[in-house]
């Protein structure tokens, strides 16, 4: 295990990139997170499930820094990682979407794709200005990688459209392409599949898998709808009133039994 | 004759728009970037001209608390700046300034309501006029930074030999319009084709997605705010020349209000457009209503036609459209 294992569809799993170990936080007097460790290694779609309230959407936040944890350390790629304000944990290569979608409403669809690449542009504000030289390059070239995503993730007839005249479905579906620009190390996905139909479900299922076949991209997802965790994850951290009450392969935490108990109540004597 | 002197009122009245413009425009690219409406807008153009005076006659800043306090008698350096290096060296004080804001002020109010980010923005208001005036003495200054003045007797001998009518037009305000129109183009440029731009943008429209791409709030506005800044000192520069460094300079913030009110709060060509429209409808309603109703309609006009937009467009003609979603 040390080094990653193979799931059981054949994919190679590699080393430990993200390591929480005995994460607290506190707001005022509430423990939204109690002492939870937990790793996500390279290449495997970890989830974090849960019932509401549990603390899922805290323990995303801490990870992509909205949240600073008052105990525990952070460490990313073996190094630990310092307090660190959200655009600097953005720019290590950690991206992320949001429950309630944040996107740029007043931009277009390319446009705020095009945010995700931000920092993958270094040319100076003169050539910028001018479309010259390194800033036309450059351009060019994170258009290109952009219109790849779009593609990818079929959203070609709506790049022009502003994004607060789309609907739900695909506002969630042009989060996920902004995080994808930015060629992230780990995909942070809060709740992708929230408030969807059946049919924008499976589409959105879909585009997981085939982000992380195709890009080898490290995903992170908090779930609350336990089948589709089940079917999608290589493992599962199960959290209930801020404690990690389970955490394994999906068959391993369906047979857990408190796992069971916090999902289906326990029968008291 | 009658037609040709109305247009002449009409050509001066859009000359008075392009000075209202300026100082919209410094509103409108603050609110864009932090919602924020800021009230300090004018003094900031006041401090501008007053800091940009003070460099060019090398006055020595505090001047009256040195005085009193180590019992000596300083008023110059005894050197003067040439305006093109004191405009420099006045646009980094406004980056100072600008930096100065967002320590001091904006990051302590992150995610405030909008009316506690404005009442912040009364204050600043306050402590600029004041510094301003501690710095730099309440005296009426002389603005000279070498911009043409006087009317433009090119403009008249061609308008005369075309027309048979010689049109008055102040060489100041025909600048005053050039140099309105670079910077609006320039403006623009930047915001929609630089990374710095888009990030502006981005900022404007959402702090938490902005954070999640990775852009810092605490640059952006630095940036914003200097930006404003600048804006202000061209303003500044503008009025001070036509109408002497003086407290009422800080007012014509109040003329701005109704130009955003028309132009929306949200749009840069809105802002211009709109004090566009205040400017050139101000003269022509003095022209020909003013004699009716007794003169003095310039005071209140922008105000009552702000009143009428408020009621049947209320974001104004550039404005984004207010949907409400139920």
């Amino acid at each position: 295990m040390q080094d990653g294992y193979t799931t059981p569809d054949g994919r190679q799993i590699g080393p430990v990139l993200l390591d929480l170990k005995n994460i607290t936080l506190r707001f005022g007097g509430v423990e939204a997170i109690k002492n939870i460790s937990f790793d996500i290694r390279e290449g495997e779609i970890r989830a974090i499930i849960g019932p509401n309230g549990a603390g899922k959407s805290s323990m995303l936040n801490v990870i992509s820094g909205f949240y600073v944890p008052q105990e525990g350390e952070i460490w990313f790629k073996g190094h630990r990682r310092g307090p660190m304000k959200p655009y600097e944990v953005a720019r290590l290569g950690l991206a992320r979407t949001f429950q309630n979608i944040a996107l740029f409403d007043g931009m277009s669809v390319l446009d705020n794709i095009m945010t995700g690449r931000m920092n993958m542009m270094k040319a100076s504000l003169f050539s910028q200005a001018l479309w010259w030289g390194k800033a036309e390059r450059e351009e060019t070239a994170n258009r290109e990688q952009v219109e790849k995503i779009i593609d990818f993730l079929e959203i070609q007839n709506i790049r022009k459209t502003p994004v607060g005249r789309l609907p739900y479905g695909l506002k969630k579906r042009v989060e996920l392409a902004r995080a994808l620009a930015a060629e992230p190390r780990i995909l942070l996905l809060d709740e992708p599949m929230a408030g969807m139909n059946v049919e924008e479900k499976e589409d959105m299922c879909r585009f997981i898998l085939d982000v992380n076949d195709e890009f080898g991209t490290t995903i992170a997802l908090i779930e609350h709808d336990m089948g589709v965790v089940m079917d999608l994850s290589d493992r599962v951290v199960v959290m209930d009133y801020g404690r990690k009450i389970g955490d394994g392969t999906p068959d391993e935490v369906r047979n857990n039994p408190e796992v069971i108990s916090a999902y289906l109540g326990v029968a008291h004597e | 004759m009658e037609f040709l002197y109305a247009s002449e009122v009409l050509v001066n009245g859009l000359m008075a728009g392009v000075m209202y413009s300026l100082v919209a425009l410094g509103f409108v690219l603050i609110y864009k970037a932090s919602g924020v409406f800021n009230y300090a807008q004018g003094v900031m153009a006041l401090f501008a001209a007053m800091t940009l005076v003070g460099i060019m006659e090398g006055r020595v800043p505090f001047a009256h608390m040195i005085n009193a306090a180590f019992g000596v008698h300083v008023e110059n350096f005894g050197w003067t700046v040439p305006g093109l290096l004191a405009i420099l060296l006045t646009a980094l004080v406004m980056v100072g300034l600008a930096i100065a804001i967002e320590k001091l002020v904006l990051k302590h109010l992150v995610g405030q309501e909008p009316i506690i980010l404005f009442m912040a923005t009364i204050g600043l208001a306050w402590f600029l006029e004041g510094l301003g005036d501690v710095m730099w003495g309440a005296d009426v200054k002389v603005l000279d930074v070498g911009l043409p003045q006087g009317i433009s007797e090119t403009v008249e001998t061609v308008t005369n030999n075309w027309l048979g009518y010689g049109f008055f037009i102040d060489r100041l305000d025909i600048w005053a319009a050039v140099i309105a129109a670079v910077l609006v183009a320039a403006l623009v440029g930047f915001s929609q084709y630089t990374k710095q731009g888009r990030a502006m943008r981005a900022v404007a429209d959402d702090h938490q997605a902005a954070l999640s791409v990775g852009i810092s709030l605490q640059f952006i506005w630095i940036m914003v705010w200097s930006i404003a800044g600048f804006v202000a000192l061209v303003a500044g520069i503008m009025w001070g020349t036509k109408s002497g460094v003086q407290f009422s300079l800080s007012l014509i913030a109040l003329k701005a209000l109704p130009v955003l009110m028309l132009g929306g709060f949200t749009s840069i060509p809105g802002a211009i457009v709109g004090g566009l429209i205040i400017g050139m409808g101000e003269k022509l309603f003095e022209y020909f209503v003013g004699p009716m109703v007794g003169g003095a309609t310039e005071n209140w006009f922008a105000y009552v036609l702000a009143l009428i937009f408020l009621v049947f467009r209320p974001q104004g003609l550039f404005g984004e459209r207010i949907i409400e979603r139920v």
